[in-house]
């Protein structure tokens, strides 16, 4: 029945697409957030009336961070071509598409640090400083534990623009269920396979939408 | 011995509007054991005072010594080693809302590098002291502002300082649970021999658990002594005018100029009594011993931390000479007399 309603669908090779787009938004995921967290540290901690003010540091980092951020994602794939054969050794496959979706969501998710470490009382900082905390000491068990309901969220939200990213490295060659759609759905003009991995695509957002919105309203306390 | 020392103490903001003098020139000294009170407007610069003594703000000049730490010059692990001396509690109570009110009172702890078993038992005992036991486990959004500023003052005195520190404390709080936050500080300033330093802009606080009190206006401490006896003798405008917040309720200047067209005749007298003076039978002794009626129309008795002092307007009536000496009489009981009618 199945079989009669999707005539094009093989579900060895949906299943494969698949688990790429898992892999490449995970591992996108993972290390977006430990960059996109130290940038957005970085940025929070230079910034006026801050632990380590500086402006010119804090000038560079925001001008990067906005270059990168502001750079459509499907040119920033051909911008990092060079970059990626030269890291990677090819520009196909899965692990091809990790530093353009990293360098192109790293900077997106700095700013929702910087604006979730931003909300933080400045008191409760204060009150550490009183009582005698070192700058780690404050980054670790205040701004980041006190945030952390907010970085969940961002982190929920980039994550499903890495999926979309995802699809989009698929067109470039990287795998994943954009790919399938595009070369197997869109060329062949097989419709039934572009609506498979279009619904697998959906279910993945769903999926991520729903642990980030429960993992924060678990830690939330306020 | 001096707990803290001030020495021509300077702190001057570089702002882009310009520069602002907040603290202006203040010398101090604050003995070990007492609870000194700063009391000021808005903008006095109270909290730039205050947050010198613990480095939150390092002084343009002048001369920070606080445990026998020079709190102005030190850096680094020195510094945060110090601030572990030095509680403070604010306003805003400052709790981290990530963490249960056993651990906001054991983060203290960890920055000092207390071992966990350690800790635990310490935190109890803070719990004790406070009075929180059964909300160990609650979070800060769970309780209220007075348990709040209980958590508040458990974190403050994790590590055993010599001093605590109180900007505005109880300003978030209703006048009750303000009581019985200054009724566990003075219970603490007992028990623990502890110095402690809070500012505040309601006389009200000072007059609970004081001993001595600083006024501060634009940066400058322009009266400091005894609560008592600034009370007794307020010399300066501004402290004239806190002290009335406490002894004067706002509706006595109505009652006596209403008590001025009722009693015509005679003279109306605003006692102030200061300590043993206000536990006297004056008055009877008055009537007794001179040709005068006396009829008290208005009285009130505040408790200070070292006394009772109290107003009371008297209505006198008699031969001029007579109420004259008797009047004359009252002063030489330490008690101070204002004449009411003739200044109307
Ligand atoms: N970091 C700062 N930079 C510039 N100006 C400041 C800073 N902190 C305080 N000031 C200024 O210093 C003056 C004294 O402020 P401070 O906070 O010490 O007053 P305060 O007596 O505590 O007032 P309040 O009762 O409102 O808390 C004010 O004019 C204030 O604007
Ligand atoms: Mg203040």
């Amino acid at each position: 029945m199945l079989a009669n309603l999707l005539p094009n669908v093989e579900w060895d090779m949906i299943w494969a697409a698949t688990v790429e787009t898992l892999y490449m938004t995970g591992v996108a995921v993972v290390a977006t957030f430990i960059l996109g967290t130290i940038l957005g540290l970085l940025l929070f901690l230079t910034s006026k009336g801050n632990l380590w003010e500086n402006r010119l540091a804090n000038m560079i980092i925001a001008a990067i961070v906005n270059i990168f951020r502001s750079i459509p994602f499907i040119i920033l794939i051909i911008l990092l071509i060079p970059f990626t054969k030269l890291l990677v050794g090819t520009i196909l496959g899965a692990n091809a598409a990790l530093p353009a979706l990293i360098i192109g969501a790293a900077p997106f998710y700095a700013r929702m640090v910087e604006i979730a470490l931003r909300e933080i009382d400045k008191g409760v900082i204060e009150a550490a400083k009183a009582m005698g905390a070192s700058t780690a000491t404050i980054i670790w068990k205040v701004l980041l534990p006190e945030s952390l309901p907010a970085l969940v969220s961002g982190i929920t939200v980039t994550a499903i623009a890495l999926v979309g990213y995802t699809a989009m490295a698929g067109v470039v060659g990287a795998g994943g269920l954009g790919n399938l759609a595009y070369l197997e759905g869109f060329q062949r003009s097989h419709n039934d396979v572009t609506f498979v991995a279009t619904v697998l695509v959906l279910v993945i957002v769903f999926v991520i939408q729903f642990i980030g919105d429960f993992v924060t309203s678990k830690i939330d306390k306020r | 011995m001096c707990m803290i020392t001030l020495e021509n103490v300077t702190k001057i903001y570089e702002a882009a509007s310009g520069s602002i003098t907040a603290v202006d020139n203040v010398s101090l000294q604050i003995k070990e054991g007492e609870i000194f009170g700063i009391i000021g407007y808005s903008g006095a610069g109270k909290s730039s005072l205050i947050r010198l003594l613990n480095g939150l703000e390092k002084p343009t000049s002048g001369k920070v010594i606080v445990a026998g730490r020079d709190m102005a010059n030190i850096k680094g692990k020195e510094l945060r080693k110090a601030r572990q001396e030095i509680g403070m509690i604010f306003q805003h109570f400052n709790l981290l809302w990530s963490r249960t009110v056993h651990e906001n009172i054991a983060f203290p702890l960890e920055i000092a590098g207390i071992p966990k078993e350690t800790r635990k038992k310490r935190v109890d005992e803070l719990i004790q002291l406070v009075g929180l036991q059964g909300r160990e486990h609650a979070y800060p959004s769970q309780l209220s502002g007075g348990q709040k500023q209980r958590v508040g003052i458990a974190r403050a005195l994790a590590n055993n300082p010599k001093v605590l520190l109180c900007d505005e404390a109880t300003s978030a709080l209703d006048p009750q649970t303000t009581d019985s936050i200054l009724e566990l500080l003075v219970d603490i300033n007992k028990r623990l021999g502890l110095t402690i330093v809070l500012i505040t802009h309601e006389m009200h606080v000072i007059r609970k658990i004081c001993d001595r009190v600083a006024v501060m206006e634009n940066g400058k401490i322009v009266e400091q002594g005894e609560v008592l006896q600034v009370f007794r003798q307020p010399k300066q405008e501004i402290t004239k005018r806190f002290v009335q917040q406490v002894v004067e309720p706002e509706e006595t200047k109505e009652t006596i100029t209403h008590l001025l067209d009722k009693y015509p005749n005679g003279t109306v007298i605003q006692l102030t009594f200061v300590g043993e003076a206000a536990e006297q039978p004056l008055i009877a002794n008055v009537v007794r011993q001179f040709q005068v009626d006396a009829n008290i129309l208005q009285g009130k008795i505040s408790q200070t931390h070292q006394g009772a002092y109290g107003v009371l307007f008297v209505h006198m009536d008699g031969e001029k000479e007579e109420v004259a000496r008797a009047i004359d009489y009252i002063r030489q009981q330490q008690v101070a007399v204002e004449v009411i009618t003739d200044a109307r």
